[in-house]
């Protein structure tokens, strides 16, 4: 079980309220999900961000909603 | 490979007069394959090198963040050997199917979808009102939509004006494996349109699509008729084959119906005449 730092704010990520430090970029949530950029398409605050090369650079802001998602199995 | 002698086209294929094409692009199969509902992705993979399909589809979900090691489909398929298709499956207004669709887009692979609005969660017929809508909205941003629709001739007019690079009537029900129920529906959408016609869904056995290609359309897409089968891969076999049967008889012409027998040996030189 990991405690969040007390310099934390909320973000809601898949629906899922979570707190991240401050100062966090987009690549360091993602970094601490394990997730490849490559392989995902991310919606902000109902924006999709069309350029992966943002990702290090964006820091992330309080109450901000994300959506993450990738393909699966379909018909 | 342990299917090779499934998927090694026959010695007396004959070459179809016309190349299957949509929106520009022409595809090695007419057969697209899904991938969902398969018992294992390996099981999948050898399911979709049986079918020979170049078309398979996929669905966009969210990343499953307390997953163990699940993984999203890209992991198995490979994107260089398939074209993907990308689905707005579960979507119940053109809102919703729009959101996936940019979605999809930004994934990178190409600006194709396959549209799917739904208007009823227990038959999975489409809302037309909302699959029109999307469909014009998406053209409009330079999508290539194939429009999974019902098999109404009017509203496969419909979905053609509004700019749809193929439509998509279903045989039966989505995963109903009930075969096609109205062919003279489905013939009369290929007669009628100039844009690809692809049966989707409701292809239970390998005589379903046979029959459904012999009504003269470009293409069929299936999922649960292969994954649901008890051996999905022999079944991605038989349907491959079952596509190109039902083409190759459509392209023959079949002999007309009589309603009485006319022998097929000769009636003279018969002993004792």
């Amino acid at each position: 079980m990991t405690v969040a730092p007390l310099d934390a704010f909320p973000i809601t990520v898949n629906g899922n309220e979570r707190r991240i430090p401050t100062g966090w970029t987009l690549s360091d949530l993602l970094a601490s999900l394990d997730l490849d950029a490559r392989a995902i398409v991310i919606e902000r605050n109902g924006t999709i961000l069309r350029d992966r090369s943002t990702f290090a650079s964006l820091a992330l802001e309080s109450d901000d909603a994300l959506e993450i998602v990738h393909f699966v199995g379909g018909g | 490979m342990a299917h090779a002698d499934l998927i090694s086209p026959s010695a007396h294929t004959l070459s179809d007069p016309l190349p299957f094409t949509i929106a520009g692009r022409e595809f090695r199969s007419r057969l697209m394959v899904g991938t969902g509902k398969y018992p294992s992705n390996s099981v999948m993979i050898d399911a979709i090198e049986a079918s020979g399909a170049e078309v398979v589809t996929v669905a966009v979900r969210r990343v499953d963040l307390d997953r163990s090691k699940e993984e999203g489909i890209l992991h198995h398929l490979d994107s260089d050997h398939y074209f993907l298709l990308a689905n707005t499956a579960g979507c119940y207004n053109a809102g919703d199917a729009i959101r996936y669709a940019r979605l999809a887009r930004a994934a990178g692979f190409n600006e194709w979808v396959k549209l799917e609005v739904i208007g009823d969660q227990q038959t999975l017929l489409p809302d037309t009102d909302g699959l029109l809508q999307a469909t014009k909205t998406l053209v409009d941003e330079g999508f290539k939509v194939l429009a999974y629709t019902n098999d109404d001739l009017i509203t496969a007019l419909k979905l053609e004006d509004a700019g749809a690079v193929a439509v998509m009537p279903l045989a039966s029900p989505i995963g109903s494996g009930l075969g096609m129920l109205n062919p003279y529906a489905i013939r009369t959408i290929k007669q009628r349109l100039s844009v690809p016609v692809i049966v989707d869904a409701g292809v239970g056995t390998a005589s379903d699509a046979c029959i459904v290609m012999e009504q003269g359309v470009d293409g069929i897409l299936m999922n649960t008729g292969i994954a649901a089968a008890q051996d999905p891969v022999r079944m991605a076999a038989a349907m491959r084959a079952a596509v190109e049967s039902g083409r190759n008889a459509y392209l023959a012409g079949r002999m007309p119906r009589r309603e009485v027998a006319v022998p097929s040996s000769p009636t003279a030189g018969m002993l004792g005449s």
